[in-house]
Order: structure tokens, then sequence, then C-alpha cells
């Protein structure tokens, strides 16, 4: 009999092995592919917390859509900058979001791993001719769209009006050697201990920065047949340039571990006079309730070097993820989310994509000292590199950036390394 | 059934015989055991059989997909890299030190808190609570303390004369690896102490009596009597903290993104920084488990010393 039991045991067990495997399986299986649907239902919306729109105006905007269109209920998330690219990616496989917020400088590898829809079809070019020239680029590759653009943003100049008068610099400096005396001239005469604040951490921000810098200096990040030239030229003197400011004590040593939004904590604290900053620093750092220094902030034109004073296009758009069940619906969110008129009626902190936007009376009254500013920087910007392994470029540039402004190393050693290990890359 | 069978089977006790007879055991066992299958197969096995597999392929995008099989390329790779050895460089030194300072730290205050002083139940209570914080926010709170415009630790300090002014902690690579550890220490010190407090209550009292009348000082009976008895313990908590802190990724994802100049960049942060940011998922893979081989090391090691460190009173 003991024996008779111990078969049937052995049977059952090798029934729950398979049994588990086969439930295992079952969960796997999940669903690959997009959908169209039926331009109603439910929607995953992924956004970002800081820089241009707030939350609130997000939540604002898409409650307004949803009474428009009763059918569709939007459901957001917001996630750090920081944390939005990884985020798309881990989510990708299983299709979590309908909408995805993306970088200008994602599309590439996006789009070429499909992640995201190209919707050039749906976006059709007596759209896209509305649209200023360098906010479309955001979302295009290969010819191709991607997306629609939403936020349009480059870093602007900001300084403290009072602090350099106390310092006798006027008018405001509108060259980066002007900066440069003007940063001399508050520390030595004692306004404040540290004039500028750069966002110079490990991350996209430090690079957006150097690409401003590297287009003022006239350097280019590749040259014609695709090989790094950001070791010689523009883009050496412009990491000069910060190792420059960072070794005269004229900027924050803080500023290797600083993001735009401690920067603009910084300004708001008084306890600098000069940064650049995307467009939302105005808004907030003249806000009493935000900023000990309201009042006092003023934007300009990026400074000029010797070749010109593009900003970098740090634009942003909103795109369909390709394991959305519901693009249709996607589409319409993204269509109202891009409008003119929700666009104009929010731009307190995000400027709209449109040209005819920035001479309507509610745009120019919302931010009557930003517009005229943006009219012209918008229309001079530089683009970081189209790669599809932007991140790990991007990375290694910012590694030896870092190490070039802590000093480990020199600025034409740290640029002829990282030139190698992009180059590397760049053939794997 | 055979009437011999059925006499057997009456023989067996109740409690190993259900109602209703032996053979109706296995569809319930089946259903029982079902949901911790899945879960054995589903969150346990299956990802880790996944990982060795894709591990051997180059896998660049997060989807499923046909992608070429390069063997042990990638772990070769890994082992070529500049940038791996530095990261296990850095995670073998965050690693020491923690522990070591934890450890210290740790017998210190087990030490403290075994002493009978008033209060002694709230400053207990008092100790435990770095420990019961979430890693993610004990990490944003070292970023508000070390924060270099309004960081309360340059306020401290400026104010006490020990600095001249207010300073960058998290802007230089080795400042920031260090901070790190600090934040580490700050949090998982209690657990450690906690730790030896239990060990110490077990310590019997005739020991320290005997020594006392032997006329051993405090030293002396701390170093003979309270330390030895201390040693299995100390060791459960090498293992615990070594293995957690070569596993150390949250506390950096937090304070310093692995910034400045991949100072602070663990083995663990870099895998991540591979797999998810590159969208190297092969290669993450492999790194993924070398981490689990070095861990499997340490276990080894350990396991050994703690069969020998076993101490009878």
């Amino acid at each position: 009999m003991s024996e008779e039991l111990n078969e049937r045991r052995r049977l059952s067990r090798r029934e729950f092995l398979e049994l588990g495997v086969a439930g295992t399986g079952l969960l796997l299986l999940t669903g690959c592919g997009g959908g169209q649907g039926g331009g109603s239902g439910t929607l995953n919306a992924l956004f970002m917390k800081q820089a241009a729109y707030s939350e609130t105006d997000v939540k604002n905007m898409t409650e307004q859509f949803q009474k428009q269109n009763p059918g569709i209920k939007v459901n957001l998330t917001f996630v750090a900058y920081e944390a939005l690219h990884d985020k798309i990616v881990a989510a990708a496989p299983a299709g979590t979001y309908d909408t995805v917020l993306v970088d200008v400088i994602w599309p590439a590898e996006f789009a070429s791993k499909k992640m995201i829809v190209d919707v050039t079809d749906r976006f059709p070019e007596s759209e896209r001719s509305k649209i200023v020239a360098g906010g479309l680029k955001t979302t295009e590759y290969d010819g191709h769209y991607y997306g629609v653009p939403w936020i349009l943003d480059t870093k602007y100049f900001f300084y403290n009006k009072k602090m350099l008068g106390e310092a006798g610099v006027n008018p405001p400096p509108d060259t980066w050697d002007g900066v440069v005396e003007a940063a001399r001239a508050l520390k030595s005469k004692g306004v404040v201990e540290y004039p500028l604040i750069w966002s110079w951490a490990q991350a996209e921000a430090i690079i957006c920065d150097y690409a401003q810098l590297l287009g003022a200096y006239g350097g280019q990040f590749f040259d014609e047949s695709g090989k790094p030239a950001f070791n010689t030229g523009g883009g050496l003197q412009a990491l000069e340039f910060m190792r420059m400011t960072l070794d005269e004590k004229l900027s924050n040593p803080a500023s290797t571990e600083t993001l735009e939004d401690d920067a603009r904590k910084i300004i708001s604290q008084g306890e600098a006079a000069m940064a650049l900053n995307w467009t939302y620093m105005f808004a907030l750092a003249n806000d009493p309730k935000e900023s000990q220094v309201a009042g006092q902030i003023d934007i300009a034109h990026t400074p000029k070097g010797p070749a010109g004073a593009p900003g970098v296009n740090g634009s942003m758009g909103m795109a369909i993820a390709n394991g959305s069940q519901n693009q249709d619906a996607a589409w319409k969110y993204i269509q109202f989310m891009t409008s003119q008129k929700i666009q104009n009626q929010y731009a307190k902190l995000s400027l709209p994509i449109w040209k005819s936007s920035y001479n309507d009376k509610q745009v120019v009254q919302a931010l009557p000292e930003v517009v005229p500013v943006a009219k012209k920087q918008l229309n001079d910007l530089i683009l970081r590199p189209v790669v599809t392994q932007y991140n790990d470029v991007s990375h290694t540039l910012q590694v030896e950036m870092q190490q070039a402004l802590t000093g480990d190393k020199t600025p034409k050693q740290a640029l002829d390394d990282a030139a190698k290990a992009v180059a590397e890359t760049m053939e794997s | 059934m055979s009437q011999a069978r059925a006499a057997r089977l009456k023989k067996l006790p109740r409690t190993i015989l259900p109602k209703g007879g032996a053979f109706r055991q296995g569809p319930t066992a089946l259903i029982l055991l079902l949901p911790s299958l899945v879960v054995v197969f589903g969150i346990v096995l299956y990802p880790l059989l996944r990982t060795l597999y894709t591990s051997l392929f180059d896998v660049n995008s997060a989807f499923p997909g046909r992608y070429p099989f390069v063997g042990l390329g990638n772990y070769l790779e890994a082992l070529e890299r500049t940038e791996f050895w530095a990261a296990i460089l850095r995670t073998a030194y965050f690693t020491l030190s923690t522990t070591l300072l934890e450890v210290v730290l740790g017998i210190l205050l087990g030490l403290l808190l075994n002493v009978e002083f008033r209060g002694r139940w709230l400053l207990r209570s008092i100790v435990i609570l770095p420990w019961a914080l979430p890693t993610v926010v004990n990490g944003a709170m070292w970023r508000w303390i070390l924060n270099p415009a309004y960081g309360a630790l340059n306020a401290l300090l400026t104010q006490l004369h020990i600095i001249p002014e207010y300073r960058s902690w998290l802007g230089t690579p080795w400042m920031a690896l260090n901070m790190v550890v600090v934040a580490d220490v700050w949090k998982m010190t209690p657990l450690a102490a906690f730790f030896i407090l239990a060990a110490l209550q077990t310590i019997p009292r005739d020991l320290y009596e005997a020594a006392w009348v032997d006329g051993a000082g405090r030293l002396r009976t701390f170093l003979s009597i309270t330390l030895p008895l201390l040693v299995p313990t100390i060791l459960i908590i090498l293992v615990l903290r070594t293995m957690e802190a070569f596993k150390a990724f949250d506390i950096i994802y937090v304070m310093t993104r692995g910034g400045p100049a991949d100072g602070t960049q663990t083995i663990a942060y870099y895998t991540y920084v591979e797999a998810f940011s590159n969208q190297l998922f092969g290669y993450g893979a492999a790194l993924a488990y070398v981490i689990a081989f070095f861990i499997l090391c340490f276990a080894i090691i350990y396991m050994r010393l703690l069969r020998r460190g076993e101490v009878e009173y």
C-alpha cells in the first residue's frame, strides 16, 4: 500500500510542477503591441514634476479635457525629470502608459526601439507649419514625427538687478566676458560670496549648460563625419570657461551637486546673482511666496560668446506609447494639451509652441518681460547630439566634465577621454 | 482496496488521516499549494533563470524579441571595463567602512543601552527610530541636511566655528562617497546596537560576578568575557550588513544619483544605469549575476565562520 501511496504523491508532485509552470506562463503572457481603441476609455499619462507647467496646471488642463470629452478618463502620474527616461523604458513592455512626455534628446532612442508611435499621418504639414521651427525638431527623428512638441524651452540668463546695481554693474552683461567682469565686481565689493550658480550636477542639466556655452564659443559636438569634436575649439573653450569660474571662486563650488531647481532656490534666497535656467524660474523667483528676492530677478537672452548666443533646445513633447491600447483617445488628449487655446491660457510657466501665440495678448500679458526675450531666443537654438545611444554619450560627458570641474583632470584631458569613450560607444 | 489494507489504514492515528480517507489529499493539497508555487516559480525562479538567459544575449531594448547570442561576452566585457572595476572598488570601500563603523558604534551603543539608568526606556525607543525610517526618506533627509545653501550641517558647523563658511558636501567625489557612508551608518547603527543589546542580556550575570571576585577590572571583563561572548552576534551583524551594503542602491539613487563624476556609483547603481538608462539589458543582467556571485562568496565564507563561532556558556 505504501508504495501505491507514494506513487500517487509522486504523480501529484509532478502535476504541481506542471501546473505551477503553466500558471506562471499565463501570468507572464502580457499583451504586446498597441491598439487604436474607440476614442474613449481610460488613459494613463506620464508627466514630470519640475520645471515648465506645474502639477496643478497639468491637473487643471486635464480636467478641462475630461469635461469636453466625458467618455475619456485620464489618470496622471508625475515623476522627477531625472527619473522620467527610465520610467518610460521600464513601463514600455507592459504598456502602462498611453501618453508619455519625451525630452528632445530621446526620440532617436525611443523611435528606433519602437517605444513611441509614429504620428506623422495624424500631424499634418498644415499644423506643423504653425509651430516654432526649433520646437518642431523636438519630436522629429529620421524625417518622421513621433509626437507633438508641448514645452518650448531654452535656458535664459537670469540676474538679480538689485545686486548688480549694488556692484555698480550697469547695464547688465550681455556677453560671457561681461558676466565674468560683473561676477568679479560682485565678489570684490562683497555683494555676494559666489555670484554665479550653475546646475552642474551629474545629470542632463550640466550638458544643457555646456551645450549653450559650446554654441557661444563656436564648438560642435560632432564633426561632419560624425566623429566627436567637442574636445577641440569651442567645445574645449566652453569647459575651460566653466573651470575658470570655479577656480576664481566666482561660481559656487556647490554647482557640481546642483540641479536647475536647486539653482532656482539659491537665486531665490539671494545667495547668487546670476544663473542660466528655464523659463519657469522667472515667475517663481519673482513670486514672494517662493522667493526672498521677488521683483529683483530679470530675464535676458543668453550671453554672447565669440560665435553667438544660441540657447540650448530644451523642449519636450507628448508622444503616444507603443503599448497603448487606446491610441485614438491618447491622440485626442495630446491634441487638446498642445492646442493653442490651452497653451495660451497656461503661458505663465511655459510658453506656447505656436508661432502666433507670441503676439497674443493673453500670452504677452502673462509674461510681459519674458515674451520679447523668448521671441528672439527661440529662433536661435542649439540641439544636443541626435544619436540613439544618447544616454550613454551624455553620461560619459557628464562624468568627464565633472572630473575637470572638481579638479581631477584638466579640461583638455577630460574631453579627450570623453571623445575616445564616445567614439567607442558609437561604434558598438 | 484489499481488506487487509483497509484494516491497516484504520490503525493509523486519526490526525494523519483526514476525513474521507487518504486519497482525497492530493487535489486539496494541490489547490492549497498552488499560490505558493506560482509565487516561487513566478517571482523567484523564473526571473532568476530569465536573467541568466538574458545575460547571454546582446539585448538592447526592453521589448521581447530576437537578439544576437553572445555567450559569455557580456561577462567578459564587464571584466574589461574600467568603470566596472572602479564601481567594485567603490562598493568594497562603502561596504567595509559602513560595516566596520556600524559594528563598532553598534557595540558602544548596545553597551550604553544595557546600563541601567533613568529614562533608559526612552533612549531605547528613540535610538531605534533611524532604523525604522525607509531608506528613501533617510536619503532625502540627509540631502537636506547636507544641502550646501541651506543645510543643517553647514549651519551647525559654522555656528560652532568649526568651519569658516558654508561648503559643498556632495559636490566632490570623495567627500560625497563618505557622506553617503555617514548617512548609511546613521540609519543602520541602531540595528547593530539592538542585536548587541539582545546578546548582552543573554550573558549570565554570574560570569561577571566571578570576574569581579577574581579582581578583573572593567576593561579586562569586557575583553575576556563580554567581547568573546558577543562574537557570534557580531558575525551575524557582519553577514547582514556586508550583503546589504554590497547591494546599496536606493540611498545612492536618492542622495547623489551616482555622481559627482561617478564618485558614488556602486556596482548596483552601475548595473541600473547600464540596464535602464542605456537600455543594455543583456549587459545589465550579466552585471546582476556578478553581484550575485560576490554575495554568494560572502555567504559561503560567513557560513563557515558562523559554524565555528558557536559558544557555550
